[in-house]
């Protein structure tokens, strides 16, 4: 509790928290939605923001407003599992190669530095291609979990690799403790934070690739995500029609999506690390 | 030749490794999905309304296994991925048969390279200078609102900040073209042209430009902030230096040559933003025949461009390198 009001006294951590409340509020709105989020014609075409549809309605016959909050929802769906599931490789390959050291450690770094240099975009389009019939909400944010652990894996390596050099590690060993008890009990409470804010970035990562990948055609289109109703919007000419209330939902909302989570990742890793703590008070005072 | 036995050999090494690691990826990775790509065409087809009778299906199915390289055991199926790669050849492309990916590749890979190198260097030296000189002015309040200002841009992906950009400047206020650049065989090199191509440029090189620099920006800063704070930076200013010199000469040149190392290491992720402005601008480059490829499932077509996207950056991260002793003496004269 004191951490956070610590963190709220941030105005990034605070302003990022209310924008993010704000999204999460109009995903949940979606379970109230008047409409289908994948019928067509149920509404006048093209109309402008009015009193009836508050972000006008698009040339498929669907409320703006509505579509947006099945958007932000699945959107949010695809980014957590794709953030969770990738955590939990990250985790389990971080602790493993930074534990065990060795060979073991030499070839689960390989691996994932291979995957950085790669471009992965494009071994992910290679992959959706193949999928193309299934990627529905689950499986694209498993795409994304499968190909997202990499640099986190690496992250949290290097923290475990400094705490097994700590006293503490060789007090719990010499104490008899089990390497697993050792592993949960001490190590995953120092690597929480950590881990949450990779998470927070992860998340981000995967709504701006499912975007590209939407864009792309690579998704089930009918679903309703930042990413196909973007895709819709252009492939409508929205922009050329001067649609543009259709248009700069899904781009107005991702930034305001992206940055309140950038903003919480930047408080929460700033609040972790106390020189750059203290720079922040010293600057203040 | 102690400099060819330490620092060189080393990264030849990792540049034949890369691309080895890369292309065994590519070949294994899509085999992980367990789906058929030549099913895949076939259902296509008959989704069309076309009847094919079975003995039609079968040599369309050999031919199309031929074509994919998706012939014999898995292991001659990888040989001959290899044998695509040195000869950089992959077959026809098929949504614009017959004409061969390797010749597609050929008219759309300069452009990609063009942009990539012009953006990447530009990014790089813009955001590098800016960054280090609000770093080591951090008290200013120019140097706090352009904080606020990168705080603000940094998340944002490559496609959503490239539609700002063209919503902005090709519709609300139309200063560039919403069509992108359009590339024909036989073009005359003239000054039209030349001034076509920069403002059909200028926008994706701007998103390019400005999504990178603020990732450069925002390292150097830090960095900055962390040598300014050590004894020779002090002892320069007590003993009379003026500030400018020790800002260029001693500052950043010192906090300079890290980020060169950290651009090898992000050369891959900056290379798949290129490959999506280009999508947006529908700039003539790979990005755009990766997207025509992809929404008309032309699996040759992808692979080409991930095969040559990988040697691009390998060969990039390998200049990259050779360049490095150039910068650093200390590398020169080990």
């Amino acid at each position: 509790m004191e951490a956070l009001r610590e963190l709220f006294r941030d105005y990034r951590f605070a302003v990022g928290f209310v924008i993010f409340l704000f999204l999460v509020v109009l995903a949940f709105l979606s379970f109230a939605s008047p409409y289908d989020p994948i019928r067509q014609l149920q509404v006048p075409r093209d109309r402008p923001p009015s009193r009836a549809h508050i972000l006008g309605t698009n040339s498929k016959g669907q409320d703006v407003f509505w579509e947006a909050t099945f958007a932000i929802r699945n959107s949010l769906i695809i980014a957590l599992i794709a953030g969770l599931v990738s955590r939990i490789v990250a985790i389990l390959v971080g602790f493993v190669a930074g534990y065990r050291g060795g060979t073991l450690d030499r070839v689960l770094m390989g691996l994932a530095d291979g995957l950085l240099v790669i471009p992965l975009f494009l071994i992910l389009v290679m992959v959706a291609m193949l999928l193309r019939g299934s990627m529905t909400l689950v499986n694209t944010g498993l795409l994304l979990a499968f190909f997202g652990w990499a640099w986190d894996a690496r992250t949290i390596r290097s923290q475990i690799l400094s705490l097994r050099e700590r006293e503490f590690t060789k007090t719990s060993v010499l104490s008899g403790n089990g390497t697993m008890s050792l592993v949960i009990r001490e190590y995953l409470p120092f690597t929480t934070p950590l881990i949450f804010s990779t998470l927070i970035n992860n998340i981000a990562w995967a709504i701006g690739m499912e975007i590209v990948l939407a864009i792309l055609g690579l998704v089930r289109l009918e679903i309703p995500t930042l990413g196909t109703t973007l895709q819709w919007a252009i492939t409508y000419q929205a922009m050329l029609l001067g649609h543009w209330w259709w248009i700069s939902t899904p781009v107005v909302l991702t930034i305001l999506l992206l940055v309140a989570l950038y903003w919480l990742s930047v408080s929460v890793s700033e609040y972790l690390d106390p020189r750059m703590r203290i720079q922040r008070i010293g600057a203040r005072s | 030749m102690r400099f060819f036995r330490d620092y060189l050999a080393p990264r030849l090494v990792q540049y034949v490794l890369v691309i080895f690691c890369g292309i065994t990826a590519v070949f294994f990775i899509p085999r992980l999905t367990g789906q058929d790509p030549v099913l895949e065409i076939i259902a296509q087809i008959q989704a069309q309304g076309a009847s094919l009778d079975p003995l039609a299906v079968r040599n369309l199915m050999e031919t199309l296994k031929e074509l994919y390289g998706l012939k014999g055991s898995l292991f001659e199926q990888y040989l001959t991925m290899w044998r695509r790669v040195f000869t950089l050849d992959f077959g026809p492309s098929f949504f614009q048969f017959p004409t061969p990916v390797a010749q597609l590749l050929r008219i759309y890979l300069p452009w990609t390279i063009g942009l990539f190198a012009t953006s990447t260097v530009l990014s790089w030296a813009l955001g590098n200078i800016i960054g280090g000189i609000a770093g080591y002015f951090s008290g200013k309040s120019w140097s706090k609102i352009l904080d606020a200002v990168i705080m603000v841009i940094r998340p944002i992906p490559h496609y959503i900040f490239g539609v700002v950009l063209l919503i902005l400047f090709a519709y609300v206020w139309p200063l560039f073209p919403a069509r992108g650049l359009s590339i024909g065989r036989g073009m005359a090199l003239n000054l039209e042209l030349v001034l076509a191509i920069l403002r059909g440029s200028f926008l994706p090189a701007l998103t390019l430009v400005i999504l990178g620099g603020v990732v450069w920006f925002q390292q150097m800063k830090l960095l900055v902030q962390n040598v300014k704070r050590e004894d020779f930076v002090e002892y320069a200013r007590v003993g009379g230096v003026k500030e400018r010199r020790v800002v260029f000469r001693y500052v950043l040149k010192n906090a300079m040559l890290p980020q060169v190392t950290q651009l090898a290491l992000a050369l891959g992720q900056v290379f798949s933003g290129v490959l999506i402005v280009e999508m947006v601008f529908s700039y003539p480059g790979m990005g755009l025949l990766l997207y025509r490829g992809v929404t008309r499932g032309d699996y040759n077509l992808v692979m080409g461009i991930t095969v040559l996207s990988i040697l691009t950056i390998a060969t990039a991260v390998l200049l990259l390198d050779l360049l490095y002793p150039l910068l650093d003496p200390r590398i020169r004269h080990r």
